[in-house]
């Protein structure tokens, strides 16, 4: 696997979020712990909210408009309703947070 | 034959054990020479400490002595620096003369890591290592009134702080990190280990960065850190780490990385040169606790008498005792993909423990306090144990399958007996108990005999709380709703919990009142970090982490993820000037919409994130601030015109409008409070449904609390009627504070009088001059904090605003 650079890890609040701009909409690089970060698409699935702009605790992030929970690392929507987020490999190399090449550039070239 | 010659470079403790392996495997067969840079062979490093502190003396804790060494026909060159090793002709070199070796063993351990700042090389400034810095500090403690500071929050650092003040000395540890000893323990263990430390009069600074240190006389005088503050000293102790000793190998041509590299047996990139300790580097770890050495040194024996071995680094266990507080970490305790907590918290005991689960298993635990438990959690983890089976009484150990539940009670039990529960009435908790000794075995006895809960009646939850603590089972509560999952108070409890305790910071919230997650939910945390910066304005600080997007974007986000942007006009006030920006403004960030708001000021809807920067910074150079439009906060005080303008008016309206706004902005509030100030009854600011309303009329001000326009509708309520301004103003400062300190987050005024009852509030904002001299006193105390525009705190950030990164700009392979 290849991986390509996007963050320094003190660039993102702990407990916090950040978001990558992509060809196919915004990655939500949540972090969760000292050195721990996950990226998941950054549209809550319910209704659309930034979910970077909500409230990281545990590993879940709470949906900024309508309070919709995420479990970050599955992508799943907890509680009721269906709904799943796309997650992307990350990859941490030192301070530095990476993400899977692949994944995060290849739809835009399609 | 002759025998073989062995030459080891190190007597430390991993060659140590390696040659004890050795002469056992192979007695007699072995000449063996012994460089040792210290005068002296091989002790027990880890038993410093007790050195340090008196418990031991060196002699206690050596562990090769002159006997041992004669007895396995050692020569010793202790004292004695290797200058080269010559790997053509296998000899060593030292400073007194060469030897030859048919293998050769380097054990160089580590040195310790010295920060380059200014001054660090002046007499005075010392590592934590050996004997001989041992003996240093032993020297310096025992000066009168010496001073030490030691830089390093890890365990060598506390280590060398405790046994310094054991030794009488007055110690600062100044450590980097949020929180003591991150590596082996998480925020909420290093929390309750800072505690205890503090407790026994030893300063500690954390997240404080050091920036040099001061000099007198070429002796070190006070460490500088970088806000400034002179922390004044005689000895200053860096443990900030230890970096592997590769120097020698690294001379002889020897791979290495950050230590010198071995391969499964402990040999070097040279086949005659083996490595074992601190110096080494095993497919990328580098070692420092004693067991991984140990368990690599009986490889080293093991390959010299030519065996088959192999090292293998294995999950470790850390099981530390610093200064008396029992610790142990093991396994992955960060927080991780498909990982789980199961946390558990007694306050009253000052435990704590945190497991990590994946897939079914531990995989990490940190545990304070109480460790017996910890070798089973490590088996759990070692083995692999799936744990679903027994996952709801798995934190309780071994002992408790299927056993205790979490007692709720447990933080009001640890309160003291002068901890105050009832702030009305002065009542702490030693007379309640008392009382119900005496037979008061419920809330209206308890109301009739102590005053507690008589008055505004939010301490009931913990009067009751106390009942059952003293009582048992005989007394059965009513059931209150508790805050969230997260744990089991109300509101009213924490914020009192959050006085009575001094508590302090989050971590000391979730420890001392047994919260079950790591940190919070989005319903608590909110409310517990307003609850802290509302109780202590200057010792907390405001968290943006814990806060709603608005809050923290100081702006409110619309459905489509844009904002809105709300400059503040004071007292519904505005000039062309300004009202020339706020149309720039719009133009320059293609603003879709602009509406003028029911609270008197204009709001720019559907500005992008990164654009927020931006347009405050223009908005603030026309001279506006943020109108706080979105916060938990003062909003508006709107007005009419008053008297100079209309006929009817009775008072200046907009400019005691203005004065209040100008008095109260800026304050965070349960929730968000809105003013208004009408000029005559007509009451064209519609004063009377306000959190705060004036109505003007001749003889002065009619000040009304409580209303709302929302989704109840509800009149104010008279607080009362004054003559002048300034009481005016007193009383609605007075007001809000007493909201401030009492209310459950997110209810507005009107929800919380409803609660405590409008002749409790009067009796503190009106008639007790003395408490109302208070609430304006501790009001403008926080605001010495919070009157601040929030916009121009965040306009030379505009990065924190925008993407991290743009992928867009790449194209794909």
């Amino acid at each position: 696997m290849s991986w390509i650079d996007v963050a320094d890890l003190n660039d993102i609040p702990l407990p916090g979020a950040r978001v990558v701009k992509t060809h196919f909409g915004d990655i939500g690089l949540f972090r969760t712990g000292e050195a721990q970060v996950f990226a998941t698409s950054n549209a809550c699935t319910q209704d659309g909210g930034p979910l970077s702009e909500g409230i990281v605790h545990g590993t879940r992030v709470a949906c900024p408009i309508d309070n919709s929970v995420f479990d970050l690392e599955t992508g799943a929507l907890l509680g009721t309703g269906e709904g799943h987020l796309q997650t992307y490999p990350v990859r941490l190399d030192g301070t530095r947070v990476l993400l899977e090449r692949e994944s995060v550039l290849a739809r835009g070239a399609a | 034959m002759g025998k073989k010659k062995l030459v080891v470079v190190g007597a430390g403790m991993a060659s140590g054990r390696a040659l004890e392996h050795l002469f056992e495997a192979e007695p007699g067969e072995w000449d063996v020479t012994l460089f040792n840079g210290e005068p002296r062979g091989n002790y027990n490093r880890i038993m410093l400490s007790p050195v340090l502190s008196g418990e031991k003396t060196y002699e206690d804790i050596v562990i090769h002595d002159d006997a041992w060494y004669a007895e396995h026909d050692v020569t010793c060159r202790f004292g004695e620096k290797v200058v080269a090793i010559d790997r053509d002709a296998k000899t060593v070199t030292g400073e007194k003369g060469d030897v030859a070796y048919d293998k050769l063993l380097i054990a160089t351990g580590s040195n310790p890591f010295i920060i380059p700042m200014p001054g660090h090389d002046l007499d005075g400034v010392i590592a934590y290592r050996d004997l001989e810095d041992t003996n240093r500090m032993i020297d310096e403690a025992a000066k009168p009134g010496a001073k030490a500071v030691v830089i390093g929050g890890g365990l060598l650092g506390l280590e060398a702080a405790a046994g310094l003040q054991l030794r009488g000395m007055d110690v600062t540890v100044v450590h980097l990190m949020g929180h003591l000893m991150e590596r082996q323990l998480d925020e909420a263990a290093g929390y309750l280990l800072r505690k205890e430390l503090v407790g026994r009069g030893i300063n500690v600074l954390v997240s404080t960065n050091s920036k040099q240190i001061l000099g007198e006389d070429g002796k070190v005088r006070a460490l500088e850190l970088e806000n400034g503050t002179e922390l004044p000293c005689d000895l200053l102790v860096m443990a900030v780490g230890i970096r592997p000793n590769t120097a020698l190998a690294t001379e002889a041509g020897l791979a290495c990385g950050r230590g010198i590299h071995v391969d499964d047996a402990m040999v070097t990139s040279d086949p005659n040169i083996l490595s074992v300790g601190e110096c080494i580097e095993h497919n990328g770890a580098i070692f420092g606790l004693v067991a991984p050495l140990y368990d690599q040194a009986k490889v080293v024996a093991q390959t010299l008498i030519g065996e088959e071995a192999a090292f293998a680094q294995k999950e470790l266990s850390t099981k530390l005792k610093v200064t008396g507080c029992n610790l142990f970490s093991a396994g992955d305790f960060a927080e991780g993909e498909g990982r789980e907590d199961i946390v558990f918290r007694d306050p009253a005991r000052g435990q704590y423990k945190r497991l990590v689960i994946e897939d079914n298993k531990v995989i990490g635990a940190v545990l304070y306090g109480d460790t017996a438990d910890g070798n089973w959690f490590f088996g759990l983890i070692k083995d692999g144990t799936d744990i679903s089976e027994m996952r709801e009484t798995l934190i309780f150990g071994p002992a408790y399958q299927g056993g205790a539940a979490v007692d709720p009670l447990s933080a009001v039990a640890a309160l003291p007996d002068d901890a105050e529960i009832c702030g009305c009435n002065g009542v702490c908790k030693g007379t309640i108990v008392k009382a119900i000794g005496d037979g008061a075995t419920d809330i209206p006895a308890l109301r009739a005999t102590t005053k507690a809960s008589a008055s505004c009646g939010t301490c009931t939850g913990l009067v009751e709380q106390l009942l059952e603590v003293t009582l048992g089972d005989s007394y059965a509560a009513p059931t209150a709703q508790p805050m969230c999952g997260c744990c089991d108070h109300t509101h009213e409890d924490v914020r009192r919990l959050i006085k009575a305790k001094g508590l302090k910071s989050q971590a000391a919230v979730w420890q001392e009142l047994g919260w079950k997650t790591v940190n919070g939910c989005p319903t608590c945390r909110p409310a517990v970090n307003y609850y802290l910066l509302a109780d202590w304005p200057l010792e907390y600080q405001d968290d943006p982490q814990s806060r709603f997007v608005n809050e923290r974007r100081h702006a409110n986000i619309q459905k489509d993820g844009t904002f809105s942007v709300v400059p503040r006009m004071w007292g519904g006030m505005t000039t062309p000037d300004e009202l020339r920006a706020i149309a720039d403004a719009a133009d320059k960030y293609n603003v879709p919409t602009v509406h003028v708001t029911g609270g008197q000021r204009i709001d720019l809807l559907g500005v992008k994130g990164e654009d927020l920067p931006n347009i405050w910074a223009d908005l603030n150079a026309a001279g506006m601030v943020s109108g706080h439009a979105y916060s938990k906060g003062l909003r508006t005080v709107k007005t009419c015109v008053g008297k100079d303008h209309c006929r009817f008016g009775t008072q200046d309206s907009t400019g005691l409008g203005i004065k209040l706004e100008k008095k109260l902005w800026g304050s965070w509030t349960p929730h968000k409070v809105k003013l208004a100030v009408s000029g005559c009854p007509r009451n064209c600011a519609e004063a009377t449904c306000k959190d705060i309303g004036v109505v003007c009329v001749d003889s002065g001000y009619q000040i009304g609390v409580a209303g709302a326009a929302g989704m109840d509708v509800k009149e104010t309520e008279r607080l009362a009627d004054v003559a002048t301004e300034e009481e005016a103003i007193e009383l609605a400062t007075a007001f809000m504070q007493l909201y401030r300190e009492n209310a459950q987050y997110l209810d507005r005024p009107y929800k919380w009088v409803a609660k405590v009852g409008l002749d409790w509030v009067k009796e503190r904002v009106v008639d007790d001059l003395e408490e109302r001299k208070r609430l304006n006193e501790a009001f403008e105390l926080s605001q010495s904090v919070y009157r601040k525009d929030p916009w121009a705190e965040h306009t030379d950030k505009p990065e924190e605003f925008a993407p991290v990164a743009d992928l867009t700009q790449i194209a794909a392979e």
